[in-house]
């Protein structure tokens, strides 16, 4: 069906088709419509979840375990200190191997108190074991959330996955978007360890260090065999529906003398800064991280690149920089967009522009 | 006693301490729950009871999860098995620390919600399993690790705060007496929405008494009234068991004080300050049972 919805709109209308059986979640802006839309199709009967109308989000967090330690599918939603504040149970999610999936609205942090996009939030949750995807348009945030379930519940990976969409700037735009019919591409949801009363066993209990980091261990070869699990998922999804994604969306990188990284709307607008660049003669390209955990192989050749950070680890530099670099990369990190800073395509043609291979710039700060 | 089922859901050869009576309790909650029961812990003793990973216990289901969070779990759990139509029970099992410090929010969300669901509160007055530190539960004048003077401040009511998220089902026990303990978690099992017991716990090591007067211990707390055994359905408060003997004679709090070490020291003005607290508090739930108040 074709619509025209919000970045919102478009999470809570993929969870209403995706059946969760439990849904807990906590109001934060920017997120709260995904869990007001939600709590009203339950209320109207369209879809037959349980909403739980939980306290905070550490507690949302929780319930999802609950739920999902029975063995059914749970989503909650979240966005910034409500993030954070779930941090502990973030771990707990991960290493008690439940496929939850939940949206962040991607959020500063205080203080001082500010509701506008930057990636902060979800990367200091970085290594909780959650896989995480973002997402740079309304109908990729419905198709990514329902790619999600699927994803995290594959009997390789059973690890929560995360979808980010960058607050306002995605959860709050409108574009036209179009639903499918799942039919069986969300199988039932099982997970092989979930309580079963006939065959007791205990959770999560006390592990001593000889055994602790083989438990670890196993997420991270989950980790890497997700790799290949969002591969297939993303080509059997394109199959069905007509929808190619990739773990990075490259445009018009074949030839670039320069490529420009980001996540999120900034790497949407980097494409048309790309366009911008090609009428002046400068070869770029655009490369839009999706998945960011499992990281994805990149390699630009011998191409200049410039990676925008909507983040910042302090006494470090941009958190997408460090990957690059991890990657043996050399790349111009620009930290721009923080705090839902307006960077527009012609800012980003800018820093290609002036860019210094190695080098780092604060977009505001450094002029 | 003879009701009691002979089944058994803890295994032998548990990590608990010598006398510790959290583990006594438990038996007897299982026992009355029985197998089609899941067990929610969040950090405390049982964390460390239920044995060691490969090894377990416990022959129930036993999901263990961090420290805040175990009412929130179950709220998900409960959700989850209603959703489905399996009527398995949801017990969350946590300790003083775990309940009224750290996890009363998650406490007071779910049963807010109405989450069908016991919640069980063993009361060992302590943060006993990272080796007795203080708890919003810990007593009056009671020495810990970080109250080495004595606790200056009073034991935190927590029945009078879960009281006032109306349930319909919520009581006290002691561990020294497992038949009131276990009618009591039969009737909050068949109840459907969310269900409260505080259980009085003694801890041999933690309120340094010898291992061998646990039982002696919880008898003396509730003879002295300073713990009363009540229950309390659809708000009707009703004393049970030995209490009603200690509500028209209890025995002086000094023969409670006196006899653990974590009280050692403690001054006439304080034991009389206690006194006089049990006497207000004993008098309260008087004037409520004949209806005065």
């Amino acid at each position: 069906m074709l619509m025209v919805a919000t970045g919102n709109k478009a999470v809570a209308t993929a969870v209403k088709d995706a059946r969760p059986v439990v849904v807990a979640a906590y109001p934060i802006t920017p997120q709260t419509e995904i869990v007001e839309q939600i709590a009203n199709f339950v209320e109207s009967g369209e879809m037959e979840a349980r909403y739980i109308p939980v306290e905070s989000e550490h507690s949302s967090m929780a319930a999802c375990i609950g739920a999902a330690a029975t063995g059914v599918r749970a989503f909650t939603a979240t966005s910034s200190h409500g993030l954070v504040y779930m941090c502990e149970m973030l771990h707990w999610a991960a290493g008690a191997r439940l496929p939850i999936v939940m949206a962040n609205a991607n959020r500063a942090l205080g203080p001082g108190w500010n509701i506008w996009a930057e990636h902060s939030d979800s990367l200091s949750m970085r290594d909780t074991g959650w896989l995480q995807v973002y997402v740079g348009s309304v109908q990729e945030a419905y198709d990514a959330t329902l790619m999600a379930f699927r994803i995290a519940e594959h009997d390789d990976v059973l690890l929560p996955v995360m979808v980010n969409l960058d607050g306002f700037t995605l959860t709050h735009i409108m574009q036209q978007m179009e639903t499918v019919e799942l039919g069986d591409f969300l199988p039932p949801c099982t997970v092989p360890h979930a309580i079963d009363t006939a065959n007791p066993g205990g959770y999560g209990t006390l592990t001593p260090p000889t055994e602790h980091f083989k438990f670890r261990w196993d997420i991270e070869r989950a980790m890497r065999d997700s790799v290949g699990v969002i591969r297939e998922t993303e080509a059997e999804f394109a199959r069905r529906f007509g929808r190619q994604y990739a773990p990075v969306e490259e445009y018009r990188c074949e030839d670039a003398d320069v490529v420009i990284v980001a996540m999120g709307t900034l790497g949407k607008e980097a494409e048309v800064a790309a366009d911008v660049l090609r009428n002046e003669g400068i070869r770029a390209g655009s490369a839009r991280i999706r998945w960011f955990r499992p990281f994805p192989a990149i390699d630009f050749g011998d191409a200049d690149v410039v990676v925008i950070d909507r983040d910042y680890s302090f006494g470090s530099g941009g958190i997408l920089a460090h990957e690059l670099k991890a990657a043996g990369m050399a790349p111009y990190s620009v930290i721009a967009g923080i705090g839902g800073q307006e960077v527009t395509y012609d800012d980003i043609a800018g820093f290609v522009r002036n860019r210094i291979p190695g080098g780092e710039y604060w977009f505001g700060v450094s002029d | 006693m003879a009701e009691i089922p002979k089944e058994e859901y803890i295994l032998r050869c548990t990590s608990a301490c010598a006398g510790c009576s959290s583990s006594l309790v438990l038996r007897y909650i299982l026992k009355a729950a029985g197998p089609d029961s899941v067990l929610v812990v969040p950090a405390c003793c049982t964390s460390v009871i239920q044995g060691i990973y490969p090894n377990t216990a416990m022959n129930i289901p036993v999901y263990n999860v961090a420290f805040a969070s175990a009412a929130a779990v179950a709220s998900g759990m409960s959700a989850a098995f209603r959703s489905v139509g399996k009527k398995t029970n949801v017990i969350c099992y946590a300790g003083d620390g775990g309940t009224v410090d750290i996890g009363i929010q998650a406490l007071s969300g779910a049963l807010e919600r109405g989450t069908d669901f016991l919640y069980i509160c063993y009361d060992n007055e302590a943060y006993s399993n990272t080796g007795m530190q203080r708890s919003g539960s810990t007593p009056l004048g009671a020495k810990t690790t970080t109250t080495p003077e004595g606790k200056r401040d009073a034991k935190k009511d927590l029945d009078r705060i879960v009281q006032a998220h109306n349930l319909p089902y919520m009581a006290t026990a002691c561990s020294a007496y497992p038949l009131d303990l276990y009618k009591k978690v039969q009737k909050a099992l068949a109840i459907r929405g969310p269900t409260f017991i505080h259980i009085l716990a003694p801890c041999p090591p933690g309120w340094r008494y010898p291992s061998e007067a646990t039982i002696e211990m919880g008898k003396l707390a509730v003879k002295t009234g300073m713990w009363v055994l009540y229950e309390r359905e659809y708000g009707k408060l009703s004393v049970t068991g030995a209490s009603k003997g200690a509500l028209a004679k209890p025995l002086p709090v000094g023969e409670y004080l006196t006899r653990q070490g974590r009280f050692k020291g403690i001054d006439a003005a304080t034991i009389d300050y206690v006194q006089q607290s049990v006497r207000d508090n004993l008098a309260r739930i008087a004037r409520e049972v004949e209806g005065v108040c």
